[in-house]
């Protein structure tokens, strides 16, 4: 924990001092007519980030926050291979939506965590992965009219649009 | 009397078909969310606002509302059951649930938080339609430095009162406030924090993408993470007679219920506290009031009633302040002002004014959904039992996968797809360290608000920050925020000294 609490405070100064940079495309100044300008508000806020990473790193230079305490590791083996494997998942699923669209990955994604990940029998995954994309298209394109990405798999849902538009 | 009629009239737009039939599955819904260790009443509306683009924005609001509202019902009935809180709100239900049930008397337990629950929502509501009213017409007249001034109170509470690592609370609030200024600069049109030139940056980071990665994707990896699969059940045997005879004994805890109605309400409306330190304190007042505090811990009815009626009253207070001064006092309330946003609904004290409709028909149905809750909740208390034992491992991917359509349904666009899922990692790694979220929720919402009120305050002055100090109304605020800004130095200052005394002496 103790060192990743001042790597994190590290990347997120980092990170501030960058949006602070970014900031800086638009007029940080008072504009004379116009009030502050367009960069101003985001800058400061951006030095606000920047000071409290110092004050974070003071905290842990004087051992007063609880993570720099801590001995505990900050990923254990359970929690990187949850990440790993739960958060890769969604990373595929997300990715998966460009190719075979919304429906065709939530159908892998589910087949994938429900079966695999919790070890669940096919009856249950399949009845699961199945009804959720359906019930899924009935609520968003059908009665929201929010059509969700189909990708490769469009020309399947033609004759869906001709049933029900 | 005036209010009384108003009143009325919400109430029967509440009574719209449409209306009854959302309150009827936002309460079941919200039992179910609240229920559902992982799941409360903030990721439910944070996940389930893109569905609602379906209905009118007041029935949209109602649906939500009626959401909340549930889930605060519903945090009890894992408390009790799995000695798990099913939300934060419910974490002080644990306390004296937990053993009534392993006594065997969960029937008790639960029916005596849902009574308390009842009364806390009533009581709360009444206390909000005869506040919101006066608080709107006072606050008609307030100008940019004022509503610019409130906002910082309202972050000033977080750092106040929040309870968390300061440096760390701060962090989240500024980030939050960056990332809403990401986008078209309000004021002059020109394109703003374009990170690598990527488009999608263009139109903003609407707060949805924020809030459904942190509380969606998030919230399920942190669950996953800190119950390690390891929940066990204790049955509740439950008829009607014993549900009569527990509502009976239940009248026991009527000192917690009256302590946490109004201690709830009025600690919901600040920003920082809300539902979860509200419940808290009222089990504490509770248990430092009553005759035996022995019993407390060991399954008494008043410690089960205290924070039960406490969060559901913390749940209305906190609609008071984002109502009137268009200002949220809980997460969740952030995300309804976001959602009001969306709807094309300006927030604020203008609301009681031009859309008489929407307010008082939502208020209206604060009160039906109040006993809708009471009624779902009774009725079916066997049936949330038997869908708690769904597995997390059917849960978890149903919420990615509701997080994932929910954060495309917002906005439209895979960027913010994939901007969610950062998020929710980022999140979820930060939280690991002690970093609270909420405070970056409620300043993606509040940041697309505050940002012009500031310039304008500043351009009204010709750059001179003392406006905020001098004006009768914002300079009280502003000082007030102030304070609570500088309270935990204060705090540490204190501490220092005893410190010195006690080694002096």
């Amino acid at each position: 924990m103790r060192r990743a609490e001042i790597i994190t405070a590290g990347l997120m100064a980092l990170l501030s001092i960058y949006l602070m940079y970014k900031s800086t495309e638009l007029d940080i100044g008072y504009i004379k007519g116009e009030g502050p300008g367009g960069g101003f508000w985001p800058f400061w806020l951006a030095a606000g980030m920047l000071l409290s990473c110092v004050w974070i790193a003071i905290n842990w230079v004087l051992k007063k926050s609880p993570p720099s305490q801590s001995d505990e590791k900050y990923l254990d083996s359970y929690g990187l291979r949850m990440l790993l494997l739960v958060g890769g998942g969604v990373t595929g699923f997300i990715a998966l939506c460009h190719i075979l669209g919304f429906y065709g990955a939530i159908l892998v994604f589910l087949i994938y965590y429900i079966r695999f990940l919790g070890r669940h029998g096919w009856p249950a995954t399949l009845a699961i992965s199945i009804t959720t994309p359906i019930v899924t298209f009935l609520f968003f394109d059908i009665a929201m009219r929010i059509v969700l990405p189909k990708g490769y798999l469009e020309p399947l849902f033609l004759p869906l649009y001709d049933f029900f538009f | 009397m005036e209010i009384l009629g108003l009143l009325l009239d919400g109430v029967f737009i509440a009574l719209d078909p449409l209306n009854i039939m959302l309150m009827l599955i936002g309460v079941a819904l919200g039992l179910f969310i609240g229920a559902m260790p992982g799941l409360g009443s903030v990721n439910g509306v944070a996940i389930l606002l893109p569905a609602t683009f379906l209905v009118p924005p007041a029935s949209a609001m109602i649906f939500l509302a009626a959401i909340y509202y549930g889930a605060m019902y519903g945090g009890a009935i894992s408390s009790i059951t799995l000695g798990i809180p099913g939300a934060s709100t419910a974490v002080a239900t644990t306390f004296d649930g937990r053993p009534l049930a392993l006594k065997g008397r969960a029937d008790l337990a639960l029916v005596t938080a849902a009574v308390a629950s009842f009364v806390g929502g009533s009581v709360a509501n009444v206390l909000f339609t005869a506040f919101a009213p006066p608080l709107a017409s006072v606050a008609l007249d307030f100008g940019d430095p004022e509503i610019f001034a409130l906002m910082l109170l309202a972050f000033a509470t977080f750092v106040g009162l929040g309870g968390d690592d300061i440096p760390k609370t701060l962090f989240s609030i500024f980030f939050g406030l960056v990332m809403a200024s990401v986008g078209l600069d309000i004021m002059t049109g020109e394109p703003r924090l374009i990170f690598g030139d990527i488009t999608g940056f263009m139109h903003g980071i609407n707060f949805l993408v924020l809030a459904i990665g942190i509380y969606g994707i998030g919230e399920m990896l942190w669950t996953i993470d800190s119950t390690r699969g390891n929940l066990t059940m204790t049955e509740a045997v439950l008829s009607i007679r014993r549900i009569l005879s527990a509502c009976r004994e239940s009248i026991k805890g009527w000192k917690g219920t009256a302590i946490g109605s109004f201690l709830g309400f009025f600690v919901g409306i600040l920003p920082a506290a809300g539902a979860t330190p509200g419940s808290l304190m009222a089990y504490g007042v509770t248990k430092m009031v009553s005759k035996n505090p022995k019993e407390f811990g060991k399954g008494h009815v008043g410690g089960v009633a205290a924070p039960e009626a406490a969060n559901n009253s913390a749940s209305t207070g906190a609609m008071l302040p984002m109502l009137t001064l268009g200002i949220p006092g809980s997460p969740t309330t952030a995300i309804l002002l976001g959602g009001m946003v969306i709807w094309g609904l300006q927030p604020g004290p203008l609301l009681f004014q031009t859309q008489t409709e929407f307010v008082w028909g939502l208020i209206g149905s604060f009160y039906i959904s109040n006993l809708f809750a009471l009624i779902v909740n009774l009725a079916f208390i066997p049936l949330f039992i038997w869908m708690l034992r769904m597995p997390f491992t059917v849960l978890a991917p149903m919420i990615f996968v509701l997080s994932v359509v929910g954060g495309y349904a917002a906005t439209q666009d895979m960027h913010d797809v994939w901007l969610m899922l950062i998020f929710g990692v980022g999140a979820y790694l930060l939280r690991k360290l002690d970093y609270p979220v909420a405070p970056a929720v409620l300043a993606i919402v509040l940041g697309p608000i505050a940002e012009p009120k500031l310039r304008q305050s500043l351009l009204f002055s010709s750059g001179d920050p003392m406006i905020f100090l001098e004006r009768p109304i914002s300079g009280p605020i502003t000082i007030i925020a102030i304070i609570l800004i500088l309270l935990p130095l204060f705090k540490l200052i204190r501490d220092k000294f005893k410190a010195r005394k006690a080694a002096a002496g």
